[in-house]
């Protein structure tokens, strides 16, 4: 049977899909030009399903940072939120340095890791 | 202007068990026994109630359990699950089906056994398919990131977080059922293990059992049944997301929605309250609901609470009974804000007695910041 819904985002999974061939993408609204995320099948408030994959530009600035604290030998790790050039904001961490000397209003760039088989968004300090 | 039944509910029942552990009880049994509790101080039984309101942390279907349990067959049964501020949207639909006679008595009602049958919070939430891969340590990470914002933005020290951690220490010590008392230093909050930056162990709220029930009838009814009945002069509720990176501003919660409308319906504002009890999940908690709900001005939070004033005694009532932080933290604590105003409004707080109390604020919190809700209660003199 043909697929009544061919060409509408399947939000997870196009998104993961896009990752696993090493490309970040971001959705965004054809009529109002406007990029979304999380990934979504419908734009927020205007409800526009118009919505394309655009590769994202990678660059970001920390908006927030947290260190999870682990009892040893478990390591200590960041978390953080990131606001995207493009607009939206995504949690994710940063990488490549101790995870408490990430710094709120630290220019990001974007890179994709596999982790536990899976691929993954990070960011490191630009 | 939203037209709220404004006074014409009230409580006439308040009551808590099981705070701190109650082994070998399920959530809807402890639930129940608070009920029967706060039924019992109205003189009423559970055949009495015909609009039941619960939400328990593992039972999707809490409501119809609820209901089961007690016998009776509801004309209202509801489980709104909007986290721990649940309880107070409970209250103002609650409200509103008394005022249009859907229902004659009301029972708003909680429990958890999270901390003897399971040890750790209990989270309803569904790992989120985009933040979930990152391995946020939830929901302690979402607020840490919210009072690191904070700190960025407006200069809030993890003195300031500590001295609320503090203040409701102190009050705890002064509530027999507090679950956590004794002395607790400034040094000791920021000395305290460190869990997720900012916070230390001190910053963030208790894991324990416990239970609450309130009884809400119609005013006419109230007068009759309770001393001193405690009406709703307001409530209202707002939500801005659901998770952390859905939050559109970490420093401004949707309490800054609630907490004006709740006030323009109760006719009363900040200067009024003489008890404020707010849902203090972590130590920022407080901090941002004092600035969203108009107590102080937006980032001065901090400043604001650092000399004491929430203390027993430091001239603005903040959390009485020890908040979540040291009294009680069942998984969702919304409702305990609600007894605790009650009880303070009733007169019958004990030695933590806020001495004149006629007008008290709730407040509750629900997911990562994302759902607030408000309630304004009075004494009958002020409604």
């Amino acid at each position: 049977m043909s697929d009544l819904y061919e060409g509408l985002p399947r939000p997870e999974r196009d998104y993961n899909a896009f990752l696993g061939e090493g490309k970040f993408m971001l959705q965004r609204s054809r009529e109002t030009g406007r990029f979304i995320f999380h990934p979504r099948v419908a734009e927020p408030l205007t409800g526009c399903i118009d919505l394309e994959w655009v590769p994202a530009s990678g660059k970001g600035t920390v908006y927030s940072t947290t260190v999870i604290r682990q009892k040893p030998p478990a390591a200590d790790y960041n978390i953080a939120l990131i606001d995207l050039e493009e607009g939206p904001r995504m949690m994710s961490r940063v990488e490549g340095i101790a995870p408490a000397d990430v710094r709120i209003g630290m220019p990001v760039n974007a890179m994709i890791v596999e982790e536990e088989g899976r691929p993954l968004l990070v960011f490191t300090a630009a | 202007m939203e037209s709220f039944p404004r006074g014409k509910a009230a409580i006439v029942g308040a009551a808590t068990f099981g705070i701190g552990e109650a082994k070998g009880f399920d959530a809807i049994d402890i639930a129940v026994h608070a009920t029967v509790r706060a039924l019992a101080q109205a003189g009423l039984k559970p055949s009495d109630a015909d609009g039941l309101f619960i939400c328990l942390p593992q039972d999707f279907l809490s409501g119809l359990t609820f209901a089961q349990y007690l016998g009776v067959h509801p004309k209202i049964t509801d489980n709104n699950r909007t986290g721990g501020s649940a309880f107070l949207t409970h209250m103002i639909w609650a409200a509103m089906a008394l005022e249009a006679g859907m229902c004659d008595v009301a029972v708003v009602a909680y429990g958890s056994v999270q901390r003897t049958a399971a040890g750790k919070l209990v989270s309803a939430a569904r790992p989120d398919p985009f933040e979930g891969p990152y391995k946020p340590r939830l929901p302690v990470a979402a607020y840490a990131l919210a009072a690191a914002r904070h700190m960025h933005q407006y200069g809030t020290t993890p003195e300031h977080l500590a001295e609320v951690a503090v203040a409701a220490r102190e009050w705890a010590n002064l509530n027999p059922e507090a679950f956590d008392r004794g002395d607790l230093t400034i040094e000791d909050v920021l000395n305290a293990r460190r869990v997720c930056d900012p916070f230390g162990l001190r910053d963030c709220c208790l894991v324990t059992d416990g239970a609450a029930a309130i009884v809400m009838v119609r005013a006419d009814r109230a007068k009759d049944l309770c001393k001193r009945p405690v009406h709703m002069l307001g409530g209202a509720a707002a939500t801005f997301h659901n998770t952390i990176s859905g939050m559109p501003d970490l420093t401004v919660t949707a309490a800054s929605e609630s907490g004006p409308r709740a006030f323009a319906q109760s006719g009363y504002g900040t200067k009024d309250m003489d008890v404020v009890e707010l849902y203090d999940a972590f130590t920022i908690n407080p901090i941002l609901f004092l600035e969203d709900l108009g107590f102080c001005g937006k980032g001065e939070g901090g400043p604001f609470v650092a000399d004491g004033k929430l203390r027993p005694g430091g001239g603005l009532a903040v959390n009485t009974n020890g908040g979540g932080l040291s009294c009680v933290h069942p998984g969702m604590y919304g409702l305990f804000t609600v007894v605790e105003a009650a009880q303070q409004i009733m007169g019958v707080a004990g030695a933590r007695q806020v001495k004149g109390a006629n007008l008290g604020l709730a407040h509750g919190n629900g997911g990562f910041l994302s759902s607030q809700a408000t309630v304004i209660l009075g004494a009958p003199e002020t409604v």
